[in-house]
């Protein structure tokens, strides 16, 4: 299937369904002023174009808008994962005092151009389409991140993300015009297709793919392009931090995945993929994994913000999940999919606890948290202790899980693997000490007598025991979501 | 009784939950935990009494599809190995929420945190599936570490991480050897019955990779080395024994009394249950300048610093190190008495150290420290503390009649006929630790009394019912070591059958 324009739009609703919701809102906070309708009208968007994300899995494969976005089953999966993450981020928002009132509806709007951005990212077969949709959902992040009039931390933190970004998404425009100089295309396979041919400079295909890496790897977050994440975890609202820690980051992977596997690979019968213009691409990605998991859990060691704490951890698991891309094969990539949906719950939790507890404090101090299942907060503090325990990836939590597929995936390649196994494994063991640092500041240090009593309402548990839940039971009784993974990595090619 | 093991394991669990439902009443709580024990306990000895001790297949086996994609299951089942340790696990448990009873902070976690590690530790005993093994070996480390970290003594925070660390960077080269042994048989599966009837297909050609190479090792032996340290750490072996003496000092009593009683027996289990009969090849190459060795400097080491120590619970902690590596000793020896010596004195270092560290608990409640020196005369004010104590002393350095000698001296039986060196670095352990534990007497017990604790209150009566079954197991066991060596025999034999035929000369 090659549709034009206008057939393309047909297989286009949700992405329709969210701009509609978008302009809505802008054009209602023109009129209306009550105060509660942005969230629900944005909750309602995000809602209807999930149910109609799924009815795209009954329609055929293809490319769209004159091969400008590929429909398959792994653009699919990313839509309902940004949805995901964008709902969640909705209902911590509601809940949050940091958003002001008065902005609401821009806030959800620049919010749901995030998530659309991300639609296009995870489904973009076209080097000029990657790189504008990267832009967009960065454009509305850099506003996001600094959604706190008042605090000079988040005007701080949006301009080092601008300034970062701006940067990342130069170079990677700069190798992008290489592979359009050597290749005349923009367009995936067409450069797929030249890169094959006979007389191509190794060398420089592996420069022009390092300068787009920095695009993507300022996305996913992986060294050496992550200095910027800690100084916006820390200064953006909590709720779009935990949907920027979570979305950003799959966004970022899928957008990657499509260009290097799809894009630029060809699948062996074994199911293992071959890169195009013999690019030691693997040995690459093996040392900025394991450099980007080890840097990202050394610097969490010593964090006394939780937030900036979370932001390192979210370091060091972009530096896991970047193990199933190395390994050049579907096992990988489902292990990845797996973890980023597992991932979603368990940081998204987290996050949420800290908001909640924030919401109270004011602030994210792992010090405010001395005692905390003693000041009346036992609950929060078990489901965070939870989400803590799931990131270090213990069982029964679903991060284990996440890991175990990593890691199996891992050491079935065998050989020179086996080390980067080991690494992560024992990056695992460093990384016990920060969670269980957090941990033991709630639960083992008594209170003193400065520390307030909390008191939250009832309404805070809505969202914190489902995530708890679902962290525990795809600990469990994971078979169907491995199944929707491996289901999701069917790639339109053509 | 149709899938015992799973209720045996789950029942604690259920408890667990129930408890959190129930209402804020310290003494509800603890006597429902009393009553949650109750029923794995009855089980456990329903299987002593219908364990068939003539076949060395697993018995009451469960087997259920959990995830088919990855050939995960959930299986359960015992043998001989595993049955000693079942019932010293839901003894244990049962005797150590009596011990608990003097917990006053927050009694419904602790309890609740409790069954927790109760449910885990059986689950690790009847595990059959490697991955299952794997959960409920970490599964235990949640509730560990919150019984130390919130209810241990003043440097609880530091004991309590440490072994949280200790046992996480073990258990995830553990994790990573398993998937390597999922890899290698075809169909990948987890099940350890057909990992070890595959035991063949672990290379053993040498790796080309420095430095494994200059020892000749292959895939398994590099397995077995990756395995064996995540065991090591939880016997605890040398150099991995650190965090012992911390955690064990920290805890509260009932929990030093599992720690020592099951926690350790999990590693000289592990290595009887994997590394003996799946790896074999690396099994025979290593035990004799490794496992052997290792084995004998632990109880040297153990030994000694024992004696070194001021703390009466440290000295305890350090004892077991010692006694540990008897297990270790006996195993490495590949003999059937040093195999059985080897099960048995786990069995016996379980009801043992668990009295040693109740015994240490009765006087800590009461002077409210450990001191050596701190006491004197101890006899003359109570004399039925002191008759246990001595029990179990004497148990421990390996009186005739007791239960540790049977042990001890079926281990240097055994390791005699193979490593005639090795038994006599070991046998002088024994003269270590009867001059450790008839110093601690002559210091704490006997000479005149301390004139501060004249009024000392003698043992009550929930402290002798948490020593009388210790005790009678002891002196039971050491008449007719048969009760549990009837258990083991078969199944030791087949392990050890395993191993033999690759020992050099």
């Amino acid at each position: 299937m090659d549709l034009k324009n206008v057939a393309s739009l047909t297989f286009f609703c949700p992405e329709i369904i969210l701009s509609a919701t978008i302009l809505l809102l802008i054009v209602l906070d023109l009129i209306a002023s009550s105060r509660r309708w942005p969230a629900a009208l944005a909750l309602i968007g995000c809602v209807c174009s999930l149910i109609v994300s799924f009815d795209l899995y009954s329609a055929e494969p293809g490319m769209l808008f004159h091969r400008m976005i590929v429909l398959d089953n792994f653009s699919i999966f990313f839509k309902v994962f940004s949805l995901a993450a964008t709902i969640l981020c909705i209902l911590m928002s509601i809940g949050s005092n940091e958003i002001e009132r008065v902005h609401e509806a821009e806030y959800y709007a620049l919010l749901l151009t995030c998530a659309l951005g991300m639609f296009f990212m995870a489904s973009s077969s076209n080097l000029l389409m990657a790189y504008l949709s990267l832009e967009m959902v960065s454009l509305g992040s850099y506003v996001l991140t600094g959604f706190l009039p008042h605090s000079r931390r988040s005007s701080e933190a949006a301009l080092k993300y601008l300034i970062y970004g701006g940067v990342a998404s130069g170079t990677m425009i700069y190798g992008m015009s290489w592979i359009f100089g050597m290749t005349g295309s923009l367009d995936y396979s067409a450069i797929q297709l030249a890169l094959s041919q006979e007389g191509i400079s190794k060398a420089t295909v592996f420069i022009a793919f390092v300068f787009i890496l920095a695009g993507f790897g300022y996305k996913i977050v992986f060294f050496p392009f992550h200095m910027w994440s800690p100084d916006v975890y820390q200064g953006a609202p909590t709720p779009f931090t935990a949907f920027l820690s979570v979305a950003s980051n799959a966004a970022g992977l899928a957008i990657m995945i499509r260009f290097f596997f799809p894009g630029m690979s060809k699948v062996m019968a074994s199911g293992d993929w071959a890169f195009t213009a013999g690019v030691e691409w693997p040995q690459v990605l093996l040392a900025l994994s394991m450099l980007t998991m080890t840097v990202g859990n050394l610097c969490a060691l010593n964090q006394r913000n939780v937030k900036r704490m979370l932001a390192y951890s979210g370091i060091a698991h972009a530096g896991y999940m970047m193990m199933g891309l190395a390994i050049l094969n579907n096992e990988g990539l489902a292990a990845i999919l797996f973890y980023t949906v597992v991932y979603l719950i368990m940081n998204v939790g987290a996050f949420l606890v800290v908001g909640m507890i924030s919401n109270v404090t004011g602030d994210e101090d792992i010090a405010d948290y001395r005692g905390l299942a003693w000041r009346g907060a036992t609950v929060p503090a078990v489901c965070l202790t939870i989400f803590l325990f799931s990131l270090t990836g213990l069982p029964p939590f679903a991060g284990f899980m996440g890991k175990f597929f990593l890691f199996s995936a891992v050491i079935r390649q065998g050989g020179a693997f086996a080390v980067l196994a080991v690494v992560a494994a024992l990056n695992s063991v460093i990384s016990l000490y920060y969670y269980a640092k957090l941990v033991k500041t709630m639960f083992l240090d008594s209170p003193t007598a400065e520390d307030k009593q909390i008191t939250l309402a009832a309404n805070n548990y809505t969202l914190l025991l489902p995530l708890t839940f679902l962290t525990v039971l795809f600990g469990v009784y994971f078979g169907p979501l491995v199944q929707y993974t491996h289901q999701s990595l069917r790639f339109f090619v053509k | 009784m149709q899938n015992i093991l799973t209720y045996m394991t789950f029942i604690p669990l259920a408890g667990a939950a129930v408890i959190l439902a129930l209402p804020n009443n310290a003494k509800l709580i603890r006597w429902f935990s009393a009553i949650v024990t109750v029923p794995p306990l009855l089980m456990a000895i329903w299987l002593f009494i219908n364990f068939d001790r003539t076949t060395a297949k697993f018995q009451f086996v469960e087997d259920y599809h959990w995830i088919s994609a990855y050939n995960i299951s959930y299986t359960m089942g015992v043998d001989g190995l595993s049955i000693s340790m079942v019932l010293l696990t839901a003894l244990l448990s049962f005797l150590c929420i009596f011990a608990s009873f003097g917990i006053e902070k927050a009694v419904k976690g602790y309890f609740a945190l409790f069954l927790m590690l109760d449910a885990g530790m059986m689950g690790v005993f009847c595990a059959l599936d490697f991955f299952l093994f794997y959960v409920f070996w970490e599964v235990m480390l949640l509730p560990m570490y919150f019984l130390i970290g919130i209810w241990g003594g003043p440097r609880r925070e530091y004991a309590a991480i440490k072994f949280f660390l200790y046992t996480l960077f073990g258990s995830v080269l553990m994790l990573l050897a398993i998937l390597a042994l999922y890899f290698t048989v075809e169909p990948h599966t987890f099940d350890m019955r057909i990992l070890m009837a595959q035991a063949s297909k672990y290379s053993t050609a040498v790796l080309p990779l420095w430095p494994f190479n200059l020892w000749g090792w292959g895939f398994q032996h590099v397995i077995w080395m990756a395995l064996f340290i995540g065991f090591a750490i939880k016997i605890p072996a040398f150099p991995f024994h650190t965090w012992l003496p911390d955690a064990h000092v920290e805890a509260p009593t009932a929990i030093s009394v599992i720690l020592a009683g099951v926690l350790l027996k999990m590693g000289t289990y592990g290595i009887l249950r994997v590394n003996f009969p799946m790896m074999p090849v690396a099994t025979a190459d290593l035990a004799y300048w490794f496992l052997g060795a290792l084995g004998a400097w632990n109880i040297i080491y153990g030994a000694l610093c024992a004696m070194a120590q001021k703390d009466l619970k440290k000295l305890v902690a350090y004892s077991s190190v010692s006694h540990m590596g008897y297990v270790m000793l006996g195993m490495a020896s590949m003999t059937t008495q040093g195999l059985n010596g080897a099960v048995l004195q786990m069995f016996n270092h379980g009801t043992i150290t668990g009295m040693l560290f109740l015994l240490v608990g009765v006087v800590y409640d009461r002077a409210h420290h450990r001191e050596i020196e701190g006491f004197g005369g101890l006899a003359a004010i109570m004399p039925v503390y002191t008759g246990a104590t001595a029990l179990a002393f004497f148990a421990s350095m390996g009186l005739p009649g007791l239960s540790g000698f049977i042990s001890e001296i079926l281990v240097l039986l055994g390791t005699w006929q193979k490593y005639p060196v090795l038994t006599i670095l070991g046998a002088s352990g024994v003269i270590l630790t009867a001059g450790y534990l008839l110093w601690t007497i002559q210091r704490v017990y006997l000479g005149p009394p301390n004139e501060k604790y004249l009024n000392m209150a003698e043992i009550n009566g929930r402290e002798i019912f948490t020593l009388v079954p210790l005790g009678a197991i002891v002196i039971v066991v050491g008449v007719y070591p048969g009760v549990v060596l009837d258990m083991l025999r078969t199944t030791l034999d087949s392990i050890n059958a395993i191993v033999i035929p690759h020992l050099h000369g």
